[in-house]
C-alpha cells in the first residue's frame, strides 16, 4: 500500500475518534445544563447522562489514542479493497433525501416519495427516469391507499388532500 | 402453568384461524425481507411496529417471531444463490454454499440449509419451551441491584466482547445510551438532551432509530462505494438431496444446533460465533474422502452446521428476552419495545402475567417452522425470483418505506431530518466498522438499566455498595468485568509469553 493512503486513513480514523469524544463531551454539556430538581430522589436525572458522556468521552480518548498509533482502517478488508468513492450516486442519493425533506410538507408524501424514488434509483445506475417515475408513483400511491383506507393513518397527504 | 399444560394451551390458541393467518403472514414477509439483501428482521419489525396500535399483542408478536425466524430461512438462499450473505449469521453459509451453486449443487445446498434451519429451529424451540420456567424460577429471586449487574453484563457482552474490536463496540454502545437519554426523565418529569426541542421531550422512537440505522445508513453506504454491474444469481437447479447428502447432513445439523442453542441463550447476541465454531467443526469432523471439497466445490458439511447453528441461536436469543426481559440483539431489542408499547413490562413476571400470550407465541414458533420448511421448498423458484429485482429499484423503494415508517407516523419534518441526520452517521460508523446493534440495544435498555439503579438505591436508601454486597450481583458485575478486560489481559500474557 502507498504510504500517502495510510497517512489518509489515519487522518479519517482520527476524525472519526474526535466525533466519538465530542459526543461525550456534548452528553456532558447537556447534563451539566439540566436544571436542579426540588423533587427528593436518590439519584437525580443528571447522574446517568454524565455517567454515560464521561464514559462515551473515555472512549473517544481511547479511540484517539489508536487512531495516532496508526488506526484502525487501513487494517479493514472492506476499506483496503474498496472502489473509489461514487460521488455521482452519493450525491444523486442525496439530493433525494434532501427533495423528499423539501417537498413532503407541501406537496406530501406521495409526490415527495416519488421524486426521492426517481433521485435514488438514478444513483444505483437507472437509465430509466420515466419508468422509475411511474413505478415510483405506483409504489407511493398504493401505500398511501392502503395506509389511508386500511389502517386509517394519514401518512401526509399533502396536495392530494380531498382529492382521493 | 407448567409445560405441557402451557403448551396444551398455546398450541389450542395458537391453531386458530387468525392466528395461523399471522403466522403464515409473518413467515412469507420474514422470507422475503431474508431473501432481499439490504434489509433484515429488525428493520422490517421496526417497520411493523406500528401494526401495534391496531392488532392484538398475540397476533403482533406471532407475526414478528413469524418475521424474525422467516428472515433466517431466507438469508440461506440469498448466501447461496448470490453469494451475498444477508446478515451476519449466514456469512459461513455463504462459503460453502456459494461454492456448492458455483458447482451446480445449489438444489442440494438450499434444501440440507432449509432442513438444517428446520430441525435446529425446532431443537431450539424446545429448548425455549423447557428452559423458559426454569430460567423464569431463578429471575424471579432477583431483585432491581441484581438485574442492574444483568444488563451490565449485557452491555458488555454484546459490545466489547465480540466484534472488532472493544472501543468500537463501546463506543457504538455509548451512542445508543445517548439516544436513549432523550426525553422527560420519568421520575422528575426534568428534560434531557432535548436542545430545547419540542420534538424530542416525548424520546426519539426506536423505529426512527432502526431505519435510520439499518435502511438509511445502508443505502448510503452502498451508494458511497456503488460500482455499476449486475450481480449474477446462480440457477437453482434440481432440488433434491442424494442419499449421501442426507447422510452427510444429520451429524452437522444435530452438532449446529446443539452449539447455537446454548450461544444464543447466554447473553453474548449474535450467531456469528457459533456459525464459525460449526464450520469449523465440521470441517474436522468431515470423512477424510470428502475433506478436499471443503473450500473447492462447496462441501455439504459447511452449509448445514452453520445454518442449523444460525437458527439454533436465534431460537436462544428469545430465552433471556421472554424471560429476563433482556435484549442481546437489535432484533430482540425492537421486539422487547414492541412489548413497552402493549404496556407490558417483559421480564420474569411475563410467564405469569402473560402465559397466555408467551405459550400462544412458543407454539406459534413451532407452527411457523413448519410453515417455513413448506413454504421455503416449493417456492424457492419464487424467493429467487425477488434476488431479481433490480438494484436501483430496490433501494429506492427500501428510502420509500423509511419514509413511511417515520414521517408517515409523525407527520413531522423534524424525525426525517433526525432520521437522515442519524443515517449519515450510520453510514460512516459502517466505513469506520462500528457495529450498529448496540446502539439498539443501548437505546432499549439504557433507560431500563436507569430505572433498577434508581430502584436498587431506593430500596438501600442510597447506599452504592448495595451491587457489591448482594453475592448474585457481585458474581455478575465481576463476569462483566472480566469480559472488558479479559481478552486485553490474554493477549497481553500471549504476547509476554511469546517475548
Amino acid at each position: 500500500m502507498a504510504p500517502s493512503s495510510g497517512t489518509a486513513e489515519r487522518g479519517a480514523d482520527l476524525a472519526a475518534s474526535l466525533f466519538v469524544t465530542l459526543l461525550g463531551l456534548l452528553c456532558i454539556w447537556q447534563a451539566w445544563a439540566i436544571p436542579v430538581t426540588p423533587l427528593y430522589a436518590q439519584v437525580g436525572p443528571k447522574f446517568m447522562p454524565y455517567l454515560i458522556g464521561g464514559l462515551v468521552t473515555l472512549v473517544g480518548l481511547g479511540l484517539v489514542g489508536t487512531a495516532l498509533r496508526g488506526g484502525w482502517s487501513a487494517s479493514l478488508e472492506e476499506v483496503r479493497e474498496a472502489p473509489p468513492v461514487n460521488w455521482r450516486a452519493l450525491g444523486l442519493v442525496g439530493a433525494g433525501l434532501v427533495a423528499n425533506l423539501a417537498l413532503i410538507d407541501t406537496l406530501g408524501f406521495v409526490f415527495a416519495a416519488t421524486a426521492q424514488f426517481v433521485l435514488v434509483a438514478m444513483g444505483f445506475g437507472s437509465r430509466h427516469p420515466l419508468r422509475d417515475l411511474a413505478i415510483g408513483l405506483a409504489v407511493t400511491l398504493g401505500a398511501f391507499l392502503a395506509f389511508d383506507k386500511l389502517l386509517g393513518v394519514n401518512i401526509g397527504a399533502g396536495i392530494l388532500d380531498g382529492i382521493l | 402453568m407448567d409445560v405441557w399444560s402451557g403448551l396444551a394451551f398455546g398450541f389450542g390458541n395458537a391453531l386458530t384461524l387468525t392466528n395461523l393467518g399471522w403466522a403464515l403472514l409473518g413467515c412469507f414477509l420474514g422470507t422475503a425481507i431474508g431473501v432481499l439483501p439490504g434489509i433484515g428482521p429488525a428493520l422490517t419489525i421496526a417497520l411493523l411496529l406500528p401494526i401495534t396500535f391496531q392488532v392484538s399483542a398475540t397476533g403482533a408478536f406471532i407475526l414478528f417471531c413469524g418475521v424474525f425466524y422467516g428472515a433466517m430461512y431466507g438469508g440461506s438462499t440469498t448466501s447461496i444463490l448470490l453469494n451475498t450473505p444477508g446478515e451476519s449469521g449466514s456469512i459461513i453459509t455463504a462459503l460453502e454454499g456459494a461454492k456448492m451453486a458455483r458447482n451446480g449443487r445449489a438444489g442440494p445446498a438450499l434444501v440440507t440449509a432449509a432442513i438444517g434451519s428446520f430441525v435446529a429451529g425446532t431443537i431450539g424451540t424446545l429448548g425455549i419451551s423447557f428452559l423458559g420456567p426454569i430460567v423464569v424460577e431463578l429471575a424471579l429471586q432477583l431483585g432491581p441491584a441484581e438485574y442492574f449487574a444483568l444488563m451490565i453484563l449485557c452491555f458488555v457482552t454484546v459490545s466489547a466482547v465480540l466484534g472488532g474490536s472493544a472501543l468500537r463496540g463501546l463506543a457504538s454502545l455509548g451512542l445508543g445510551l445517548t439516544i436513549g437519554l432523550i426525553g422527560i426523565d420519568l421520575q422528575t418529569g426534568q428534560p434531557r438532551l432535548t436542545f430545547g426541542i419540542p420534538e424530542l421531550l416525548d424520546g426519539v422512537d426506536v423505529v426512527l432509530v432502526a431505519v435510520a440505522l439499518f435502511a438509511v445508513g445502508e443505502t448510503l453506504y452502498l451508494a458511497w462505494r456503488h460500482v455499476e454491474g449486475r450481480q449474477e444469481v446462480r440457477e437453482v437447479g434440481r432440488l433434491m438431496m442424494s442419499k449421501e447428502d442426507w447422510k452427510r447432513s444429520i451429524g452437522p445439523w444435530l452438532r449446529g444446533a446443539g452449539l447455537g442453542f446454548p450461544f444464543g441463550v447466554m447473553p453474548t447476541g449474535g450467531s456469528e460465533m457459533p456459525t464459525m465454531l460449526s464450520y469449523y467443526a465440521e470441517r474436522k469432523l468431515v470423512k477424510p474422502e470428502h475433506r478436499h471439497e471443503f473450500g473447492t466445490t462447496g462441501a455439504i458439511e459447511g452449509v448445514a452446521g452453520p445454518e442449523a447453528a444460525n437458527n439454533a441461536a436465534a431460537a436462544g436469543i428469545l430465552v433471556p428476552m421472554l424471560t429476563l426481559g433482556l435484549p442481546t440483539s437489535a432484533t430482540a431489542a425492537i421486539m422487547l419495545s414492541a412489548f413497552q408499547s402493549y404496556g407490558i413490562q417483559p421480564g420474569p413476571m411475563l410467564f405469569t402475567t402473560q402465559g397466555e400470550l408467551v405459550w400462544t407465541l412458543i407454539a406459534s414458533l413451532y407452527i411457523a417452522n413448519i410453515m417455513l420448511v413448506v413454504l421455503n421448498l416449493p417456492l424457492v423458484g419464487l424467493w429467487a425470483r425477488i434476488l431479481k429485482i433490480p438494484t436501483p429499484q430496490l433501494y429506492a423503494g427500501i428510502l420509500v418505506f423509511a419514509t413511511i415508517g417515520t414521517y408517515g407516523i409523525s407527520n413531522s419534518v423534524v424525525d426525517l431530518m433526525l432520521l437522515y441526520g442519524i443515517g449519515i452517521i450510520a453510514m460512516f460508523m459502517r466505513r469506520f466498522d462500528f457495529p450498529t446493534a448496540p446502539v439498539v440495544i443501548g437505546m432499549i435498555l439504557g433507560p431500563m438499566a436507569e430505572q433498577a439503579m434508581r430502584q436498587a438505591l431506593t430500596i438501600s436508601q442510597g447506599d452504592w455498595t448495595t451491587f457489591l454486597t448482594r453475592p448474585v450481583s457481585l458474581c455478575i458485575l465481576i463476569l462483566a468485568l472480566i469480559g472488558l478486560v479479559g481478552p486485553k489481559l490474554w493477549a497481553l500474557a500471549a504476547r509476554r509469553r511469546a517475548a
